[in-house]
């Protein structure tokens, strides 16, 4: 295979150029600097190519920084094991689709099913997300997924939601989503500003923030402000707000539909 | 290790792909980069279908019908094909010009049909010199297609054509050599992954009729009760494929019901009830009347399209979105694509990028307006 890529003055990193690469060279490549030990990939001119940081399971854990400048394709990051993936710019749809572990931040926006089946780690995103985002995220014992959206949803946010916690900032205007939380049955959705009866699913109890939530959303949103300084956020003020918490009213919604 | 590489399976099981892009200024420029775009979304189809649609290629032609024909079959069925098309065609209209569509035969394609196009004008008798122009044209190509045996008008517009054929969309772009060939200010495009019909050239997309094409992923599950309903008004579906019946939709309601985009999208598209009982008195009365009159119209399943005609472009997707649709704008350029990476390949800076909601038509059109421009500034030399 021909590679283009240079390494830096750390021995632990190097520089990728994607240009000409497809999806399965991308990700073979991946998979071979993390067995060879690296510790931060940068890759440039990425365009379209898909389900990077998949693949890169390793018994003894290992863990890299891959840095992505470009647009990656869809299902960035899926099954993601403990890595941290940072996008400068867009990402399109699926983005830690059933992730494990491990940290995804785009400083764009994301596109649909945002964060589906996603079972552990973070998701940061500076913009909005497409429909569908969280759909049935889910939790287990300590491992808790957790998505921050610096905008908003469009609709469908947490369908089938069975664990985790979502988190939208409003920072650009109003949720206008429909059918949030629709088939909801475990989790927490927080929303910044307000949420109307009937732009949620008849799942979803609609509350406000307490103050168990609110330490919740102290540590969450004050690790986006860490991501995105750029913002220049005040975590007070954010926190200081109208949260709208959203949870399940039956952990069975559909338990006698086929009864 | 790359022999072991080229042992797996490399295909993903995937969805098509559909692309636009339109100069709102008007110019023109090459099918290149549109080729460019879709084969970065080459994974997306399977290779048993790619299209493309440009408009603004004919403009020495411009007053003139462009009808593109592909006859079918072994040698002679083609001969044959073609025989009696010409027969029919050379009665119904002055034919100004015709030709072979110029091919590459460096680009290797299954099974090739002839493919031939005519630039024409109406030649009317009896009843028919009552007709438009336009529903003449229709009526012909509606004829030619259900009634000639292997003959099929798959491009029937001014100053517009598409071109189709079963391959990748990148292979049937350098196979009619769109990159080198034609200048449009508009070009949509589509790369296929069959799901309920063979793959065959009349198959591929874009369907069209008139100036108007319709590139489509997704699946209209509504097709039955679609098909039934436009073949009241005279349409004949003879192309295994459910995106036709877009095509012939939004030439009813655009043309012959005289409708606005932004109606003709809540025919396809409603708004369910509930949303309908939310809306202030006078909006529910038009959705309300909407969905009754045209409810044979709604487009079920999930879907993305993009509309195209004489300058301008739509994009539209089904009311939940269960297909992607990402549009962005970049000057005078505007695009619609199936993905985001497939429009920062060619224009690697954009101005704004953003997704509409289901069932929100995107609308782009020249600036000013299209009728006079169209005529007079855009369709200057090739």
């Amino acid at each position: 295979m021909e590679i283009s890529c240079s390494r830096t003055s750390n021995e632990s990193a190097i520089e990728i150029d994607a240009s000409h690469m497809d999806t399965r060279e991308l990700n073979g490549l991946l998979r071979e600097l993390m067995l060879a030990g690296y510790e931060r990939v940068v890759l440039r001119n990425v365009c379209g190519q898909r389900y990077i940081g998949t693949r890169l399971y390793s018994p003894e854990r290992r863990v890299m920084n891959i840095e992505i400048h470009g647009t990656p394709g869809n299902d960035l990051g899926a099954f993601l094991f403990g890595h941290r993936i940072i996008v400068h710019g867009n990402a399109q749809d699926g983005v830690g689709n059933t992730m494990e572990s491990g940290e995804i931040v785009i400083a764009g926006r994301a596109g649909d099913v945002t964060g589906m089946s996603m079972r552990g780690g973070r998701i940061f995103v500076k913009g909005d997300v497409g429909y569908r985002a969280a759909l049935h995220m889910k939790e287990h014992g300590q491992k808790r997924p957790v998505i921050v959206v610096g905008g908003t949803a469009q609709d469908f946010l947490g369908e089938y939601m069975a664990g985790g916690i979502v988190i939208l900032l409003g920072l650009y205007g109003a949720h206008n989503a429909s059918f949030i939380g629709s088939g909801m049955h475990g989790g927490a959705m927080y929303l910044r500003g307000p949420v109307r009866e009937e732009q949620v699913g008849s799942h979803v109890h609609i509350s406000r923030a307490d103050e168990t939530d609110m330490e919740i959303l102290r540590d969450h949103i004050s690790g986006f402000i860490e991501r995105f300084p750029d913002l220049a956020l005040d975590l007070e003020h954010i926190l200081d707000s109208e949260w709208t918490k959203l949870s399940p009213r039956s952990s069975r919604p559909y338990g006698k539909l086929y009864a | 290790m790359s022999v072991r590489r080229q042992k797996l399976y490399s295909k993903e099981i995937c969805a098509c792909s559909i692309f636009g892009a339109m100069s709102r200024a008007g110019e023109r420029f090459t099918g290149e980069r549109v080729i460019r775009a879709m084969a970065s979304m080459h994974h997306r189809g399977n290779g048993l279908g790619g299209g493309f649609a440009a408009y603004g290629i004919y403009p020495e032609f411009r007053e003139y019908y462009a009808f593109h024909l592909m006859f079918t079959g072994d040698a002679m069925a083609q001969r044959e094909a073609k025989r009696a098309a010409e027969e029919y065609l050379f009665r119904n209209f002055d034919v100004v010009h015709d030709e072979e569509i110029p091919h590459s035969d460096d680009v290797y394609v299954r099974d090739p049909p002839l493919l031939w196009r005519y630039f024409l004008s109406p030649s009317k008798h009896g009843e028919d010199v009552h007709l438009s122009d336009d529903e003449y044209v229709v009526r012909k190509v509606i004829h030619v297609n259900a009634a000639i045996d292997n003959a099929y008008i798959f491009s029937s517009g001014k100053n517009m054509g598409c071109f189709k054929g079963v391959g990748y969309p990148e292979e049937i772009g350098r196979y009619f050599m769109l990159d080198r060939l034609y200048r449009g200010y508009l070009w949509t495009a589509h790369g296929r992954f069959p799901t309920n019909s063979q793959a065959w050239w009349g198959g591929a997309h874009p369907f069209g009729l008139l100036d108007t094409t319709v590139v489509h992923n997704g699946e209209i599950s509504s097709y039955g009760t679609n098909r039934w309903y436009l073949e009241m008004f005279g349409y004949r579906c003879t192309l295994h494929t459910d995106t036709e019946v877009i095509a012939y939709a939004v030439d009813l309601l655009m043309r012959r019901h005289d409708l606005p985009m932004e109606i003709v999208a809540r025919i396809l598209a409603p708004p369910i009830w509930d949303f309908i009982d939310r809306m202030d008195a006078r909006e529910r009365r038009l959705l309300t009347a909407l969905r009754r009159v045209y409810a044979p119209l709604l487009m079920n399943g999930p879907f993305a399209v993009i509309i195209a005609q004489s300058g301008r472009m739509i994009g539209l997707t089904d009311r939940i979105r269960l297909r992607p649709l990402t549009v962005a704008t970049r000057g005078d350029m505007f695009y619609i694509s199936s993905e985001e990476a497939s429009v920062r390949l060619i224009s690697p800076s954009l101005d704004s990028v953003w997704s509409p909601d289901g069932g929100e038509p995107v609308v782009c059109e020249l600036y000013g307006g299209f009728g006079g421009r169209l005529e007079h500034e855009i369709a200057g030399p090739a």
